[in-house]
């Protein structure tokens, strides 16, 4: 009798085909399936899975390329927009994403990222801001909040000891080479998707020849932080979103309304998290 | 031309797609010469400076990924942050070409000429069991020639290519004839030559990926043991040398580059004075001539390495030679060039004695 309503068109949900068969290893309640999901979805809407090409980078997402079913480079830690700069030049009729961590984009990875954006190379940078290595076992990552505990800062990040958290998507919309920077998160259906719109209008903007379009995408690592995935979406919103505020922070090469100098130079008062 | 003007203009001839360089001493010639050329206005070659010898040898790996000829170049320092990304390349399969016009180490060192990144070349410089294929150029023309010879090779193997040579070679100035322009592959072409490249997946194939990960320790074992059958081809098929006056010679210098140059002339002043002397010059230093050296070893009595180093290749030379006569290293390093007459005066010390 089930089998009665599995026909076309009672169809409501379905894999998109840029994703492969292939079963994700990422921990339930990670971000990354939705984030890849979401990319997905916008290469196939826009009919470019041919002209695509990714980069994947040293972290939990190393292994994106067994995922999407596009084209793939996996890039050594760090050096994904490195790699892109010269898949762009010489393929300036493909799209080139490259998907990284924080350890990976904003850490040892830093050089190559201020310098693509300040190219403005014109590809579209995908941005995991989870504030922590999650692959080798939660330790500190450059974006780990003031007071937050993990593998390597088990009393919690201390600014003397550790530096301050890098905000470095608000660092990046300061450089004339990026037309688009925007932070959003996949948490909640909402959420998903003002993410996916984001990624579209990246994408659509590498299409225009616009200069390079950034999306940190702020996610929980419930594994890395040892708690349930209510609990780190709980956390996520209470903790990551006040020191890494959503929304739109440049858009079509302006910095975006209600965005002040405060938020872009002087760096505000970030908040003392306890976890 | 001067030989890091060659490099330049070989690779604009030779249908190169891409350059990504970053400015060290005594090499920025090249970027600076293809920067002038502009060859993007004619052949539609690419050519960008780097923040830095990580990035552009990392675009480097992400462009040839595409199967494009792509290049880069540098000296010693700026080698030694490439390794990270020759490794990878290695690792991950992908041909592409490199230069390090060597200066006096270690550290920063001197922008003198120097041969002291042997080892590094062709013993690994990165992590794991890889090798670059090995060419050292002797003079301007070589410089330029060897830029044709690297992609064949480098596409033959999948395998990135060094071109090893000293900032002597990069800037002297010597006549070098020049090739008609091949022109760069065309978009067909492109998937012939590399059907495993990141350029667009059709609908027609699986979609292709470019990396060196392989977390399955018995699948990283047999990805390994591919790569030794590959470096074990490279040293049936497409081992380089010279031989000058070997015939008949009791002694010889084995030696390669700039060093060789020298050899050359000590070699002829040996013979003026009567002294049987020959000169094996290894033109890949991976794969090294081995068996060149060990038939040589059962014929002569002795052999002098000359290197601009504190004695590297002599650990090759010895390995072949297997012990059958005495072998000795005679060098000048930290960018001093030795003279002929010094060279010939070591010979007859250390070997003739």
């Amino acid at each position: 009798m089930a089998n009665d309503i599995v026909k076309p068109e009672n169809l409501v949900y379905t894999k998109t085909k840029v994703l492969t068969d292939n079963v994700m290893h990422y921990c339930p309640g990670c971000g990354h399936g939705t984030a890849h999901r979401i990319i997905a979805e916008v290469i196939d809407e826009m009919g470019i899975q041919d002209k695509t090409i990714g980069v994947s980078p040293v972290g939990c997402s190393v292994m994106a390329y067994n995922y999407f079913d596009v084209d793939f480079e996996e890039a050594a830690h760090g050096r994904a927009p490195a790699v892109a700069t010269a898949i762009k030049r010489l393929n300036p009729d493909s799209y080139v994403f490259t998907y990284q961590g924080d350890g990976d984009l904003a850490a040892i990875g830093t050089a190559e990222t201020v310098h693509a954006a300040n190219r403005g190379e014109n590809i579209v940078m995908v941005f995991i801001n989870n504030g922590i290595y999650g692959m080798t076992g939660g330790q500190m990552a450059p974006t780990t909040l003031v007071g937050m505990k993990s593998a390597t800062t088990p009393y919690g990040r201390n600014v003397a000891l550790n530096g301050y958290p890098l905000r470095i998507t608000e660092m990046l919309a300061t450089l004339p080479g990026t037309y688009y920077v925007t932070r959003q998160s996949v948490h909640t259906p909402a959420n998903v998707r003002k993410a996916k719109a984001a990624i579209r209008k990246a994408f659509e903007n590498q299409r225009d020849k616009k200069g390079l379009s950034f999306v940190e995408i702020v996610s929980s690592c419930n594994s890395g932080w040892k708690m349930t995935p209510v609990q780190a979406n709980k956390w996520m919103e209470e903790n990551m979103f006040p020191n890494y505020p959503l929304g739109d922070i440049k858009v079509d090469g302006k910095i975006a309304e209600g965005i002040t100098a405060d938020r872009l130079v002087v760096s505000a008062p970030l908040t003392v998290v306890n976890k | 031309m001067k030989g890091n003007e060659a490099i330049a203009r070989a690779m604009i001839a030779s249908g190169t797609d891409g350059y990504f360089g970053y400015p060290i001493t005594p090499q920025s010639e090249v970027m600076e010469t293809l920067m002038a050329e502009k060859p993007w206005e004619t052949t539609g070659m690419v050519v960008l400076q780097a923040e830095s010898e990580l990035a552009s040898i990392n675009m480097v790996y992400g462009g040839a990924a595409t199967g494009k000829k792509v290049a880069t170049s540098s000296s010693s320092p700026g080698i030694s942050l490439m390794c990270e990304g020759l490794t990878y390349i290695a690792g991950a399969e992908i041909p592409c070409v490199v230069m390090n016009a060597m200066r006096g180490g270690p550290g920063l060192g001197t922008i003198q000429p120097a041969q002291s990144d042997y080892f590094q070349s062709t013993k690994g410089g990165g992590h794991g069991d890889y090798q670059l294929y090995v060419m050292a150029p002797a003079s301007v023309q070589e410089m330029y020639d060897f830029v044709f010879d690297a992609w064949d090779i480098a596409f033959k193997y999948r395998n990135p290519v060094l071109i090893l040579t000293d900032g002597a070679i990069g800037q002297c100035m010597e006549k070098c004839y020049t090739r008609d322009y091949i022109p760069r592959w065309t978009e067909e072409e492109r998937r012939q030559h590399a059907p495993w490249g990141c350029w667009g997946k059709p609908a027609t194939r699986d979609h292709n990926i470019i990396t060196s990960l392989e977390l399955e320790s018995s699948r990283q074992e047999v990805f390994n043991q591919k790569l030794q059958k590959k470096y074990a081809q490279m040293k049936e098929e497409d081992v380089r040398y010279e031989m000058l006056n070997c015939e008949d010679a009791d002694y010889v210098f084995v030696a390669y580059g700039t060093s060789s140059r020298i050899c050359m002339k000590s070699m002829e002043l040996a013979r003026a004075k009567g002294l049987k002397v020959g000169l094996l010059r290894p033109i890949t230093l991976f794969p090294f001539p081995t068996k060149q050296v060990a038939e040589l070893a059962k014929k002569v009595k002795g052999m002098l390495c000359v290197e601009m180093s504190a004695g590297q290749m002599i650990e090759d030379v010895k390995l072949a030679a297997n012990c059958q006569i005495p072998i000795e290293h005679y060098g000048r390093f930290g960018g001093i060039i030795p003279t002929p007459e010094e060279v010939l005066e070591a010979l007859e010390e250390k070997i003739i004695k």
